[in-house]
């Protein structure tokens, strides 16, 4: 699903990652772990496109992401769902009309889908919370937020960085378990996070897979770290 | 149930395509340029269409008329005159001539020498007034025909009148055309400016859509949208404004000036209605170039 081949990313003559060889499976569960500035926010950004590397290769969904158009670029980022920490949505749109954003940019009916939408709002808790704007939710509820958005177009990856970092314990578990949820119906999931906390309680959830990175590269990589 | 939730459930979330944020000092501001430089465009439309028609209507005058002057010693004055009436009743394209009288020299010499003329003290030439029809005689032929039988006369077709006045209404149409088109050129970078400063303005809302994989079009079309309405809507305000304030100028001018002519007839009105149509389309491409340049550089 993801390969990487001594891949690298360098901006100017800094160094951010290099020498990254990796191959992600198609329905495993990644966690992304390491010290604050060991490059896991730019691994995950080669993931869903945001960067190209500089250096080596990344194969997404079997193509080599240096040689994609933009417009094959933004295609491809229609596959990937992607969950941030400080989640990014349209502030002035209702939380409704920001789980249906994806659906509008890849132009699919967002009135036939509007089942999938109210579905989505119950799954992840919001249902009351349709009309309200992003931020006049929670920290916890903005997450939420941007899980539903990352997986109304169904995609095959779901990335989230820090997902937990700005919600406590409990809805960080909750979270949690909305991503094992759906790494079950399939889907690959990375996460970032240095919370040892979350990947022990995903480890109890699911078969998962830690990778730590230091330094701009991968130090170690296993079911068992 | 708040009206957002109204909005939604009656009309769908994006039943206003606001995918870009209104804020409304930007949205006033290229509605308000828009509006004035398409008032500018159809004023100064309108100054070359009534300059045109003035000069038009100078032109068909002097075109319509000749002069026939007789600069002729007083014994042979009267005989050179008639020799002039016979010369012209037999001569095709005329179709009358009228020999001017005291009263009617002095009426055109008035404006310049006051209207105490002492005629009597002046040596005017004899001047006969000359109609033309079709397109008017050989000119040529005619003054041959006038030195023979009267040698004092000189035919005036009023050529040397009407060739300046064809190019300086020329140059007046140049300078009306060169305005829409500074106009036009403005429009596009204040436009350009406008859609820069929005582009940057919501940048979050460029990475959101990135993210959720919208291609570089749709990115653009959603801001192109916006400031087109936006251009369609101040343009159509600023073309109202200026043909309801180039009519009150027409209609408060009554005697025959330039201003008397100041409006719009027939084929005008397509002209007229072009601009708001131009306006609109500059504002399409300076968005457009603006968003395409913008997202390349964060590229």
């Amino acid at each position: 699903m993801i390969t990487f081949e001594q891949a690298g990313f360098s901006y100017g003559r800094n160094s951010i990652l290099n020498g990254i060889t990796q191959e992600l499976a198609p329905g495993s569960f990644h966690f992304l772990t390491g010290p604050s500035g060991a490059g896991k926010t730019t691994l995950l950004k080669l993931c869903y496109l945001a960067l190209r590397p500089t250096a080596g290769t990344v194969k997404l969904f079997g193509q080599d992401v240096s040689k994609l158009s933009r417009d094959r670029v933004a295609e491809m980022r229609r596959r990937i769902g992607v969950v941030h920490q400080d989640c990014q949505f349209l502030d002035h749109q209702t939380v409704r009309a920001n789980i249906e954003l994806p659906m509008k940019v890849g132009g699919r009916n967002i009135q036939k889908n509007r089942s999938n939408v109210d579905d989505l709002l119950s799954w992840v808790g919001l249902t009351k919370r349709g009309d309200a704007l992003p931020p006049e939710l929670s920290g916890g509820e903005r997450q939420r937020l941007a899980v539903a958005r990352a997986v109304i177009m169904a995609p095959e990856i779901i990335i989230a960085d820090e997902p937990t970092g700005n919600v406590d314990w409990e809805m960080g578990h909750r979270l949690l378990t909305l991503l094992v949820e759906l790494n079950k119906m399939g889907k690959t999931i990375i996460i970032a996070s240095h919370d040892m906390n979350l990947i022990r309680a995903a480890k109890s959830m699911a078969t998962t897979r830690v990778m730590r990175l230091v330094k701009g590269q991968l130090v170690a990589a296993g079911a068992d770290l | 149930m708040n009206l957002r939730a109204i909005r939604t459930r009656y009309f769908g979330a994006y039943s206003v395509d606001q995918i870009v944020p209104p804020r409304g000092n930007a949205a006033w501001a290229t509605i308000f340029t828009t509006a004035t430089m398409t008032f500018l465009a159809v004023a100064a439309l309108a100054a070359a269409l009534a300059g045109a028609r003035f000069a038009d209507a100078w032109s068909l005058d002097l075109a319509q008329n000749a002069t026939v002057r007789i600069a002729a010693p007083a014994e042979t004055r009267e005989q050179q005159i008639a020799a002039v009436l016979a010369v012209l009743d037999t001569t095709p394209g005329i179709a009358s001539a009228e020999v001017l009288d005291d009263a009617a020299q002095a009426r055109l010499l008035a404006p310049w020498l006051g209207n105490d003329l002492p005629l009597d003290a002046l040596p005017l030439p004899a001047m006969i007034s000359v109609a033309l029809e079709g397109d008017g005689p050989n000119s040529d032929a005619l003054a041959l025909r006038l030195a023979a039988d009267a040698p004092d006369a000189v035919w005036d077709d009023h050529d040397r009148w009407r060739a300046p006045l064809q190019k300086t209404t020329t140059r007046a149409r140049m300078l009306a055309i060169s305005a829409i088109v500074l106009i036009t050129a403005a429009l596009g970078v204040m436009i350009t400016l406008a859609a820069r400063a929005a582009l940057a303005q919501n940048a979050q809302v460029i990475i959101t859509l990135r993210l959720v994989g919208a291609r570089d079009r749709f990115i653009i079309w959603t801001f192109v949208r916006r400031f087109t309405m936006r251009a369609l809507i101040g343009s159509v305000i600023g073309a109202i404004f200026a043909i309801i304030a180039v009519q009150m100028l027409a209609d408060a001018t009554a005697d025959d000036t330039f201003l008397s002519l100041i409006g719009f007839s027939g084929l005008d009105w397509a002209l007229l209605l072009a601009i708001p149509f131009i306006a609109t389309f500059v504002a399409f491409n300076a968005t457009r170039q603006a968003a395409m340049r913008h997202l390349l550089h964060q590229a």
